[in-house]
C-alpha cells in the first residue's frame, strides 16, 4: 500500500514524542548557566601547573626542562629557565622557571604536555569558562594565572591524583633512602685509600683505545 | 553565466584511460543554454567548505567540477617537522568525527615502523572503539543525508541521540569527546576501567534498538525510496578503478573490507559479516550503513565478552624520543569511510621524512561527477550526502 512505510515512520516519530513525557531520562536539555551536569573525571581542556604548599613560587613542581616545549605539538609552550636554583620539594636545588607561558587561545589540549613531563608538573584543568575581554593578551597565561594548587588538582581529577601523590612519595621515599646511602658510602669512599679511583680511570680508557684501533 | 553550444571534456578527462567506462560526456537538448551554479563553499549540504561547479541544461546536470582545497592546513607537512608522538592529536582533526579510527591508523603505521608490539587488551579496546566510531559515524551519516533530502532533522535528532551516547564514552575514557588522542605506539594511553566496561555493555545493549528504530522510521518510507533509488548509480568496475574503498564500494557490490583482506589487530577473531549492495545506487549506500551498524554492534558484543585482563601498553614501548631505523610503513584499516591509510618513510631521525595520509574521504569523491552526471540538481546533494565525507580529511 503506497503510504504505508511513511505511516509506519510517523507512528515511530509519535512514539518518541510521547515517550518524553512518560520517561524523564529523555528529558536531556540541561538549562546550562544555572543547571550544570556532573562533570567527568578524565576531562581534560587546558594545562595548569601544580603547586605543592601555600606560596605558588616555592612550591612549583616544574624544574624548567623544556621537555613540553619541544613536544607541545602547536607549540604553545614559552619556558624561559632561571639562572639560579632553588631546592624542590626533595631538597634538590633545581631550576626553575623564570617564565612560564602558555597561550590558551592556540593550545589544542591534547595533553601531551602532562604526558611527557617527568616531574608530575603540568596537568590538565577542567576549566572551560575562560572567556576573555582582551582579545590577544587575555588568553596568554602567565606561569602565576597558571599555578594551582595540588588541592585543586585533587579536587577535578581525584583517583589520578591520589596515584600521582603516591608515586611522588615512592619517588621521595626512595631519594631519601639514596640520600641516606650516598652519605654512607662518602664517609666510606673517605676511610678508603685513592686505590679504587686509579683502577676506575683505567677502566674508562680502555674503551677508547680500542674504538681507535680499527 | 555562459553559454556553450558544444560540450568540451575536462582536462581532467583526458589523462584518464578510456577504459574507465565513464559515462558519456552528454550533450544538452536542442540548443539550450548552459546555466552554470556554484554550490557552495557554504552551501548548506557540503558540511563544511566544498564547492561544486555544476552546468545545468534546465535540471539536468551536464558535467561536475569538485572543488576543494578551502580546509588546507598542512597537515602531512607539519608532521615531517614534528615527533612522532606530536601528530598523533593532529590526526584527530582529520576526520573529526571518527577520531579514535585516524588514532588507529597512525598507530598502527607507526608500529609498523618500529616493530612494536601491541599487549591483547590494547586490541580489543582498540576494536571496541573502532566499531563505536563505526556506529556512531554510520548513524551521523545517515541522520544527514535524510536531512539532506529534505526531512529536517527528526532522524539526524535520533541518531546523534545515540552518538551522544557514544561520544560519553569517548570523553569517560579518553578526556574527550571529539579530539580523543588516545591511542599510543604500542598500545593505548590508558586503561578502561570495569565501570567504563560495563557503561559500554549498557550502550551497545541499546544500539540494536537504534537500528530498528531507524529501519522503520525510514527503510520502507516512500518518499525516500522515490528519491534515493536508482539515483547517483556508481559501477563496480569504475568504483574499483578509481580506487573507492569503505560503504561506497560496497554498495557498488565488491566485497572488499580491510578487516576481513587483512585482519589487523584482532579482527580475524570475530564473526561478522560484509554486506553488500546490488544495486550500486544511493539507497544501497544507506542501507549498507544501516547494516554495517549491525555488523559493527555484533563485533563489540563478542569483543566486549572477550576482553581479556593486563596491560594495555607494551612494556617496552616508547612514546617519545624515539628513532625508527631507516625505512618505510604503510599502516592502513578500514575506517568507516574507506580505507584509511598512513605512509611513513623514516631517514633515522625523530620525525618521519615523509609523512601522507591516504584519505577514504577524498578517493571516494572522485567519482562525484561520475554519479551526478545526468542527474537532477536536488539530486546532487543528495548523492554527496552518499558519499559521507568529511572536508577535515579532503582538504588535510
Amino acid at each position: 500500500m503506497l503510504g504505508e512505510g511513511i505511516l509506519k515512520g510517523l507512528a515511530e516519530t509519535a512514539k518518541n514524542f510521547v515517550g518524553s513525557f512518560v520517561s524523564a531520562e529523555r528529558l536531556t536539555t540541561v538549562q546550562y548557566p544555572e543547571q550544570r551536569i556532573a562533570p567527568i573525571e578524565a576531562t581534560r581542556d587546558f594545562p595548569f601547573l601544580v603547586y605543592d604548599g601555600a606560596d605558588w613560587e616555592a612550591g612549583m613542581r616544574c624544574v624548567a626542562c623544556q621537555i613540553c616545549e619541544k613536544e607541545c605539538p602547536p607549540k604553545c609552550i614559552y619556558i624561559v629557565k632561571s639562572i639560579d636554583k632553588k631546592p624542590d620539594a626533595l631538597g634538590k636545588p633545581q631550576f626553575y622557571p623564570a617564565r612560564f607561558d602558555i597561550d590558551i587561545s592556540v593550545c589544542m589540549s591534547c595533553q601531551i604536555c602532562v604526558e611527557v613531563c617527568p616531574f608530575e608538573a603540568i596537568k590538565m584543568d577542567t576549566e572551560f569558562e575562560l572567556s576573555r575581554t582582551d582579545r590577544f593578551g587575555g588568553l596568554l597565561f602567565d606561569r602565576e594565572e597558571l599555578a594551582k594548587s595540588n588541592e585543586h588538582y585533587h579536587k577535578i581529577h581525584p583517583t589520578e591524583a591520589a596515584q600521582v601523590d603516591a608515586r611522588l612519595a615512592g619517588e621521595k621515599a626512595k631519594s631519601d633512602a639514596k640520600a641516606k646511602g650516598a652519605a654512607l658510602a662518602a664517609a666510606a669512599k673517605a676511610a678508603a685509600a685513592a686505590k679504587p679511583a686509579v683502577s676506575t680511570e683505567n677502566a674508562a680508557a680502555k674503551p677508547e683505545g680500542a674504538e681507535i684501533k680499527p | 553565466m555562459t553559454a556553450t553550444h558544444k560540450l568540451v571534456a575536462f582536462e581532467s578527462d583526458k589523462t584518464r584511460p578510456d577504459d574507465w567506462n565513464r559515462p558519456q560526456v552528454i550533450e544538452p537538448d536542442g540548443d539550450a543554454e548552459l546555466l552554470e551554479v556554484a554550490m557552495g563553499p557554504h552551501h548548506p549540504s557540503t558540511h563544511g567548505v566544498f564547492r561544486m561547479d555544476v552546468a545545468l541544461d534546465g535540471e539536468r546536470v551536464i558535467r561536475l567540477k569538485p572543488v576543494f582545497g578551502y580546509l588546507h592546513r598542512n597537515h602531512e607537512k607539519i608532521a615531517e617537522g614534528i615527533s612522532y608522538l606530536g601528530s598523533m592529536p593532529f590526526t584527530d582533526r582529520l576526520d573529526y568525527v571518527c577520531p579514535l579510527t585516524n588514532n588507529w591508523a597512525y598507530a598502527l603505521a607507526v608500529e609498523k615502523l618500529t616493530g612494536q608490539a601491541v599487549p591483547e587488551r590494547a586490541e580489543y579496546l582498540r576494536v571496541i572503539l573502532g566499531e563505536l566510531t563505526r556506529v556512531q559515524n554510520h548513524a551521523s551519516s545517515i541522520g544527514f543525508l535524510i536531512q539532506e533530502m529534505g526531512a529536517s532533522g527528526t532522524p539526524l535528532m535520533y541518531a546523534f541521540r545515540e552518538r551522544e551516547k557514544i561520544l560519553d564514552l569517548f570523553e569517560e575514557l579518553t578526556g574527550a569527546r571529539m579530539m580523543c588522542n588516545y591511542m599510543r605506539f604500542g598500545g593505548c594511553r590508558v586503561d578502561a576501567t570495569a565501570g567504563w566496561l560495563a557503561a559500554t555493555r549498557k550502550v551497545v545493549e541499546g544500539l540494536p534498538g537504534f537500528t530498528e528504530e531507524i529501519e522503520r522510521l525510514l527503510c520502507s518510507n516512500e518518499i525516500l525510496m522515490a528519491r534515493t533509488q536508482g539515483v547517483g548509480i556508481l559501477r563496480p568496475d569504475l568504483a574499483v578503478n578509481a580506487g573507492v574503498t569503505g560503504p561506497m564500494l560496497r554498495a557498488s557490490g565488491v566485497n572488499y573490507d580491510i578487516r576481513k583482506v587483512d585482519g589487523y589487530g584482532v579482527y580475524n577473531r570475530f564473526n561478522f559479516r560484509v554486506p553488500l549492495g546490488d544495486h550500486w545506487d544511493v539507497y544501497d549506500r544507506f542501507m549498507i550503513r544501516l547494516l554495517e551498524m549491525r555488523e559493527s554492534i555484533k563485533i563489540l558484543e563478542q569483543a566486549l565478552k572477550d576482553i581479556p585482563a593486563g596491560p594495555v601498553m607494551d612494556s617496552k614501548a616508547k612514546i617519545r624520543g624515539f628513532r625508527p631505523k631507516p625505512g618505510e610503513a604503510y599502516g592502513r584499516i578500514e575506517s568507516p569511510k574507506g580505507e584509511l591509510g598512513f605512509y611513513l618513510i623514516s631517514d633515522g631521525g625523530p620525525n618521519p621524512y615523509r609523512y601522507r595520509v591516504r584519505p577514504p574521504s577524498l578517493m571516494n569523491l572522485t567519482v562525484l561527477e561520475d554519479m551526478a552526471i545526468g542527474q537532477n540538481v536536488a539530486d546532487v546533494v543528495l548523492i554527496f550526502g552518499s558519499v559521507d565525507i568529511v572536508l577535515g580529511e579532503v582538504d588535510r
